[in-house]
């Protein structure tokens, strides 16, 4: 299937002239096409349903089996966990929390991406969302299943997590709701569910497709089940294009409202480092920011070994770049804020938090930060390095590590040093924090390995709906 | 710092010129924690260079969760226990208060009087006992050398009690035998010996003050005229008794009165260790300690020592000196006030600190007193009485009473007699009752080798110890909880021990044993001891005698009595001369450690997890060293040195110690312990190794090498360094003053940072108006020695596990009490200070808040309430805890298998479970138990009737509990003393502890000299 895909896409559809890049370049000076010109209609459906409905390559099944050990030592070390307690980690007395609480925090922040992308985007018509939408949003879901694990496995006594729901309880005990815990579980609950159901309604016409390309009987009958009856009528359309506004409407606020319920688990603590006003709108600039990092570190691999170029095309690549910069640069005004604050504050604990920080026991943390997050972004001002995919893809790399350290420092540097210098302490992951945060890579990875083999990972109707626009305007050029 | 083994890059060493530097660089009142965290010593780098540090702990350290559940006792032997039956004596003991109905009732505990003997010294205890199993220490308040305080030693004995790894059976070379077997085999011998006036008879004890244990070794050395008994103690008074010998020609012992001693001179004395001996001068000393508004006076002590102890904490004035130049220093004195001994020069700070200290003591006559330490040779005691005797201070500050022990000797000598016997082949039977001698005695005796020349070894003692793999017969001792017999308390009071619980095992008493040769080989303890004191009170109401002593835990009157003692004419020149250490050479001194003492508490857990006062090492000993000796010798923290001293070596970790004396190391005995238990198994270095019958506590010739290993020693508080001092200070965790500071401004505690207005809170306010009680507590800081009694009686009251030296390593300990010790000043001569540390149970506690679960809520009597059961294990509280006073269970650390070890559970305090938070409740269960008496007796809980553990256990009476909103209480009254401080009460918190800030009284003139 994928070795044919090249030569399919760039067969000439007779009603479209064959152009080139270069040539589209030319005609439309600084913008790329969202989609490069020679797909058709078909052509674009066939490329992207083969993937799912054609033979797996091998590359795939190598991948995925790599991905699957890794899932074992994650359930090896969970499994681990359960059995003998949180004291296979390595916190401690003050740092009681850690690589759990960072890889929390980081997983979550990745998930935002996916909603800006899918709801925020759609909302403003930005149609370059077009081809990553998907892929964004199976992300986020993803991320928030790994997100929604941690505060779990870090409890004391996990098996008793649902006693932060409020329900009715025969002990008549109600969550505490003066808690930032319990609005997280709220925050989380409420972001999975919309997105679940966002991602869910926006592949409805694409299951439908697939059910009828579908040839052998188990995939038209799970594709039939998954596609509720979508016949592509005039009025399914008409409802479904509402229904797909409302919920993206909807899932707008969570953008803005999950990450800063999450950043509240500190603000409204009082350790130094953690109290302070700036993090709702700090962490949801680190949460976008890390977000389209991640997607950028899966589409341009996915795009490469499916050979989608033609689809996802260096234009997507480019505007998420943007975006990169603009996040970042929110971020490093956070970063500037907070230690402004701290001096402005005249309190001693802030000052020492910050000169602790930079200079102190865990200083490689704050300058390694400041390298992922403040200077290596600053690249991105430059067009070459832009739309240089390579370039762009070690940026975001640096991103991602730069934003889970940025986690550390915040959670367990802050710890480290609070009030009473007698309980200072030191803390240091163990091989089973590891494993846990190795493991849940590897869970990631492997759901979205199912999830490109699985599910259209481009939506056929949003791509073909912007192809007819695309066609419209460069006949208009024409 | 633990877990640092292998981090062995030249980068991260402690520069100590550096670190000099920077300390005079800083300024004003700042305090720093610790060594590590002065230097900038960078240990992130172990987070760089090691790929899973420390953390990893869990499953790479051989103290795992598995050994550790071994450790607390896993394989309790459910057969040694008595199982069902009754567990209280069946004989009649005679509970503390006479009004308490003798009957036991389910739930209603017991208080019992009894003593706890430890090295030679007795103090008078209560013993908590549920349905006949003592759970609890608290100090006997008609025991003068208690008056309701205890020592940790006493505390932490409730866990030796229970410990799995006693002797449990007779054994005879190793086979396990019945007793009554041994008593065939040891009858025809003692009928032979018989015969022989019993020559080839030795005996061999600990110091025995007991006397019935004493009359029935006098009968035997009556019965068997050829006989000896020799005593041995690891620590013991022969410098004492042959001091006073040498100034007053025969053996006394000395008492001193602290409570009326307004300067004290300390000759390298820890008198303000916790140990039986000293509970009294503790609460004497810190009573003249606490100063208010309206007697602004407090007592002055200076101290001299070579090693850092709590006494040199407290001190006002201190001077380190290496432990051989004390005596030096105190001819001098001697010689300034007018003695006529020969006196070298002194130089340096010794020399400036003479003539202050000379006017203070001039001008303290008869209410001044100089304390000579345990270890100091024999001159300088007799220097010491002589300067008493010239102060005036000999009936005022200082006793001389008859010496405790049955029979006082030169043990040492006593030791090395039998050890000559022994190798001679003359020792046909040898007794060894108590004690560990092979491990314990002077290393150039070989006890160990003269033991195999004996004909039949017979010994008796709690543990198969190193001893016991080598006699012939081992006889599993009763521990003193299971025993009957009497003791001498440190003014000789006389107290009669009875058991609380029979014994666990089939253990025997010495009394049972000894009695074998002279009597009823079966008569049992209590007839023993009953029948001596019968025979000293024959009147007819012996009986109602009998029942009085054992109800109040002490024999009236039976203190002994004040004796006149004089010089000895030419003392003087008996001292000899002396000889100021060669100044090249390196000092060795030996101490016994501050946690396990000689070694016999080395298999308890409470003790080996205690942090030491003033390093915080848990679970090792390691040898101290000044700054500046370490700097010469290029070592650090952790590095392994090889200690060569009169041919012998031993290898042992390094801590440096502020304070300590340059060119002087000190090494704690009782570590290095083999064939023993699981918990002393694998921990410290074997100090007895070089320590040799002639320089028993300190020597001059001991070479250091450093080797290429290092081995990790874990501590509780320095586990990293701090960067800024300055910052530091203006914390203002811990505030101090001087007297003459404190006069001109009583409340100088609030003078240091602003807080923040009161009441800034969008939560409504708790209302006490219509509770009866808001419960709060105050900490004096004046009077806190860091003797550490109330961190081991808040463990055992509250059932709280030993964790191990691994989790320690991760700062996982479980102390809910903890000393913090902070350090000001220089390097050389930091002035310490100590600060008990626990649930402030904060007004507005940031903890309350966070709980997703109300696992941590406020009581309406004000209480930070935790509620075991409901907690999910979030660990947010503690987190938000600015103290840090929380405690979690990271693995099931409570062994809640075991049957058996519940016996020695508190019943009142949950046993926590895996995952759940944990901390300091202000022993709720005693204030329920008082609420609900006083709601049966119709009344309010009475001021002072609820007494926390870490109170009733304090010597020094630093904790005030009670009802704040009883106007006329004592806590309501110390909050309103101008020294009444909130620890972090800038971030208005609230809290319900608060402290009375520190004051000292330096002598203005040594201050300005320095």
């Amino acid at each position: 299937m994928s070795d044919q895909q090249p030569q399919e896409a760039n067969v000439p559809h007779e009603e479209v002239r064959s152009i080139t890049e270069e040539e589209s370049a030319r005609r439309m000076p600084g913008r790329p096409p969202l989609i490069l010109p020679g797909y058709t209609y078909r052509s674009l459906t066939e490329q992207i349903s083969s993937i799912v409905l054609g033979r797996t390559p091998l590359g795939w099944w190598a991948g995925a089996f790599f991905l699957f050990l890794i899932v074992m030592i994650f359930l090896y070390a969970v499994g681990y966990l359960f059995y003998t307690g949180v004291g296979i980690w390595g916190v401690n007395i003050p740092i009681a929390w850690g690589f759990a609480i960072v890889d929390f925090v980081w997983w979550i922040g990745i998930g935002h991406a996916g909603t800006l992308i899918s709801a925020i985007l759609l909302l403003m018509y930005q149609s370059w969302r077009t081809s990553i939408n998907r892929i964004a949003e199976a992300m986020t879901l993803f991320a928030i299943s790994q997100a929604a694990m941690f505060p779990i496995l870090h409890l004391g006594r996990p098996w008793l997590f649902y006693w932060l729901i409020p329900y009715p309880s025969t002990m008549n005990v109600w969550p505490q709701f003066r808690s930032s815990l319990t609005w997280d579980v709220f925050a989380i609950t409420t972001y999975f569910i919309v997105s679940l159901i966002f991602w869910y309604m926006g592949a409805l016409p694409d299951f439908g497709t697939m059910r009828d390309r579908a040839k052998r009987r188990i995939p038209q009958v799970l594709f039939g089940i998954v596609a509720l009856g979508w016949r592509g009528s005039i009025k399914h359309w008409r409802n479904y294009q509402m229904a797909y506004l409302i919920i993206a409407a909807l899932a707008t606020p969570l953008v803005v409202s999950v990450h800063s319920v999450v950043s509240l688990d500190f603000t409204i603590s009082i350790v130094p480092g953690w109290h302070s006003t700036i993090f709702p709108p700090y962490f949801v600039a680190g949460a976008l920011l890390s977000g389209f990092a991640m997607v950028l570190t899966l589409v341009i691999p996915i795009r490469s070994f499916y050979r989608l170029h033609g689809l996802i095309t260096d234009r997507y690549i480019e505007n998420m770049a943007r975006w990169m910069l603009v996040t970042a640069l929110v971020v490093d005004y956070s970063y500037a804020t907070e230690l402004f604050m701290s001096w402005y504050s005249g309190d001693v604990f802030e000052e020492y938090m910050s000169i602790t920080r930079m200079f102190g026991a865990y200083w490689w943390v704050w300058w390694s930060v400041m390298m992922c997050n403040v200077v290596v972004p600053q690249a991105l001002w430059f067009r070459g390095v832009r739309r240089n995919v390579m370039a762009v893809f070690f940026v975001a790399m640096f991103i991602n590590v730069g934003m889970w350290i940025e986690r550390f420092m915040i959670i367990v540097v802050s710890l480290s040093r609070d009030f009473l210098p007698s309980s200072w302490e030191q803390y240091a992951g163990t091989v089973w924090d590891w494993a846990t945060f190795i493991g849940t890579l590897g869970v990631f990875a492997w759901l979205m390995f199912l999830f490109v083999r699985l599910v259209p990972m481009i939506s056929m109707s949003e791509s073909k709906e912007l192809l007819s626009e695309q066609e419209l305007t460069a006949g208009t050029h024409a | 710092m633990g877990g640092r083994s292998d981090h062995n890059d030249d980068a991260g060493r402690v520069g100590l010129t550096a670190l000099r530097k920077r300390l005079e660089s800083t300024r004003g009142r700042e305090y720093w924690r610790s060594l590590e965290e002065l230097a900038d010593t960078s240990e992130f780098r172990e987070f760089v260079h090691r790929e899973f540090p420390k953390g990893a702990s869990e499953w790479l350290d051989s103290m795992d969760r598995r050994r550790f559940l071994k450790l607390m006792g896993a394989s309790f032997a459910l057969a040694g226990l008595t199982g069902c039956r009754a567990l209280q004596p069946e004989e009649k003991i005679v509970p503390f208060v006479r009004a308490q109905p003798y009957d036991v009732v389910p739930g209603v505990p017991l208080f019992f009087a009894t003593a706890m003997e430890l090295g030679g010294t007795a103090i008078g205890l209560l013993i908590k006992s549920y349905e006949g199993r003592p759970i609890k220490a608290e100090g006997n308040p008609n025991h003068p050398g208690s008056l309701g305080g205890t020592d940790l030693f006493s505390q932490g004995s409730l866990l030796t009690m229970y410990d799995p790894d006693r002797a449990q059976v007779v054994r005879h070379r190793g086979e396990e035998v019945e007793y009554d077997e041994f008593l065939q085999n040891l009858l025809p011998l003692i009928d032979g010996l018989r015969a022989r006036k019993g020559e080839g008879l030795r005996v061999l004890t600990e110091t025995v003050t007991s006397p019935t244990l004493g009359a029935q070794l006098e009968t035997l050395l009556g019965q068997f005229p050829k006989a000896r008994w020799h005593q041995y103690e690891p620590v013991g008074r022969d410098n004492e008794l042959l001091g006073a010998r040498l100034a007053f020609g025969r053996y006394v012992h000395t008492v001193y009165d602290l409570g009326r001693a307004d300067v004290v001179l300390s000759l390298d004395s820890d008198f303000l260790s916790a140990l039986p001996e000293n509970v009294r001068y503790i609460h004497d000393f810190a009573g003249r300690r606490k100063v208010t508004t309206e007697r602004p006076e407090m007592n002055r002590l200076y101290a001299i020592e070579s090693t850092p102890t709590n006494t040199g904490a407290k001190a006002d004035n201190r001077l380190a000196m290496r432990a051989s130049e004390v005596e030096g220093f105190a001819r001098v004195l001697a010689g300034r006030l007018g003695l006529r001994v020969r006196a070298p020069e002194l130089r340096g700070k010794a020399a400036a600190w003479l003539d202050p200290l000379v006017s203070d003591l001039q001008g303290h006559r008869g209410s001044s007193v100089v304390i000579p330490g345990r270890g100091q040779p024999p001159a300088v005691h007799a220097l010491a009485h002589a300067i008493n005797q010239a102060l005036g201070n000999v009936g005022r500050t200082v006793f001389h009473t008859a010496p405790l022990e049955v029979r006082p000797v030169d043990q040492t000598a006593s030791l090395r007699e039998l050890v000559r016997d022994m190798n001679a082949g003359r020792v046909g039977l040898l007794l060894v009752l108590g004690g560990n001698p092979v491990y314990t005695a002077p290393a150039d005796l070989d006890f160990a080798g003269a033991l195999q020349k004996v004909g039949t070894s017979v010994q008796l003692s709690l543990y198969e110890d190193e001893t016991s793999k080598l006699t012939d017969w081992h006889i599993p001792e009763n521990y003193y909880l299971e025993d009957w017999s009497d003791t001498r308390g440190y003014d000789g009071t006389i107290s009669v021990v009875q058991p609380l619980i029979v014994p666990l095992y089939a253990s025997r008493s010495a009394h049972e044993l000894l009695n074998a040769f002279i009597g009823d080989p079966y008569r049992e303890g209590r007839e023993i001891v009953r029948g001596y004191w019968r025979g000293r009170h024959p009147s007819a109401d012996f009986e109602s005698w009998w029942e009085r002593t054992l109800n109040r835990g002490i024999v009236e009157d039976s203190a002994l009595p004040a004796e006149h003692v004089s010089l000895r004419p030419g003392w003087e020149s008996d001292l000899g001369d002396y000889r100021a250490p060669p100044q090249d050479e390196m000092e060795i001194v030996f101490r016994p450690d501050p946690s396990i003492f000689d070694g016999r508490f080395a298999n308890n857990g409470w003790l080996q997890e205690l942090p030491k006062p003033l390093t915080k090492l848990t679970w090792d000993n390691a040898v101290l060293l000044s700054s500046r000796t370490a700097e010469r010798l290029g070592v650090r923290n952790e590095d392994v040195v090889e200690l060569g001293y009169r041919g012998r070596t031993v290898r042992e970790a390094v801590w440096i110690a502020p304070g300590h004396a340059d060119d002087s190391a000190t090494v704690y005995l009782g570590y290095g312990r083999t064939l023993e238990g699981r918990v002393a198994e694998g921990t410290g270095f074997n100090a007895y190794l070089l320590r040799t019958s002639d320089a028993p506590w300190f020597g001059t010739g001991l070479r250091i090498t450093k080797t290429p290993d290092t081995y990790p020693l874990v501590s509780t508080q320095s586990h990293f360094l701090l960067e800024g001092t300055d910052v530091d200070g203006m914390r203002a965790i811990v505030r101090s003053a001087s007297l003459d500071e404190y006069r001109r401004n009583p409340a100088f505690a609030h003078e240091e940072v602003e807080t923040t207005p009161p009441n800034d809170t969008l939560y409504p306010e708790y209302d006490y108006s219509k509770s009866d009680y808001s419960w709060g507590m105050a900490v004096d800081l004046d009077a806190c020695v860091g003797c550490n009694a109330c961190v081991i009686a808040c463990e055992v009251e509250n059932n709280s596990p030993v964790v191990g030296k691994g989790q320690v390593a991760n700062a996982r300990e479980m102390h809910w009490l903890r000393i913090d010790t902070y350090f000001k000043g220089s390097l050389e001569e930091p002035e310490a200070h100590f600060q008990p540390m626990f649930c402030q149970h904060c007004e507005k506690a940031p903890c309350e808040v966070v709980c997703p679960v109300y696992a941590t809520v406020h009581s309406e009597d004000g209480l930070n309430d935790m509620i075991y059961n409901r907690c999910v294990g979030t660990r947010f509280c503690s987190n938000n805890c600015p103290y840090k006073v929380r405690r979690f269970n990271f693995l099931q650390y409570a062994d809640k298998q075991t049957l058996s070890y519940k016996l020695g559970r508190n019943p009142d305090v949950t046993v926590r479970e895996r995952g759940v938070m944990e901390k300091c409740t202000y022993c709720v269960q005693r204030i329920r138990e008082a609420q609900i008496n006083a709601e049966n007796e119709n009344r309010k809980v009475r001021d002072g009737e609820v007494q926390t553990a870490c109170q009733a256990a304090c010597p020094a009476n630093v904790f005030t509990f009670g009802n704040m909103n009883d106007r006329d209480g004592a806590v309501f009254g110390l909050k309103q003393d101008p020294r009444n401080y909130s620890v972090l009460g800038q971030l208005d918190t609230q809290p319900h502890t608060t402290y009375l800030a520190e004051v000292r009284n330096p002598n203005p003139r040594m201050e300005e000299s320095e």
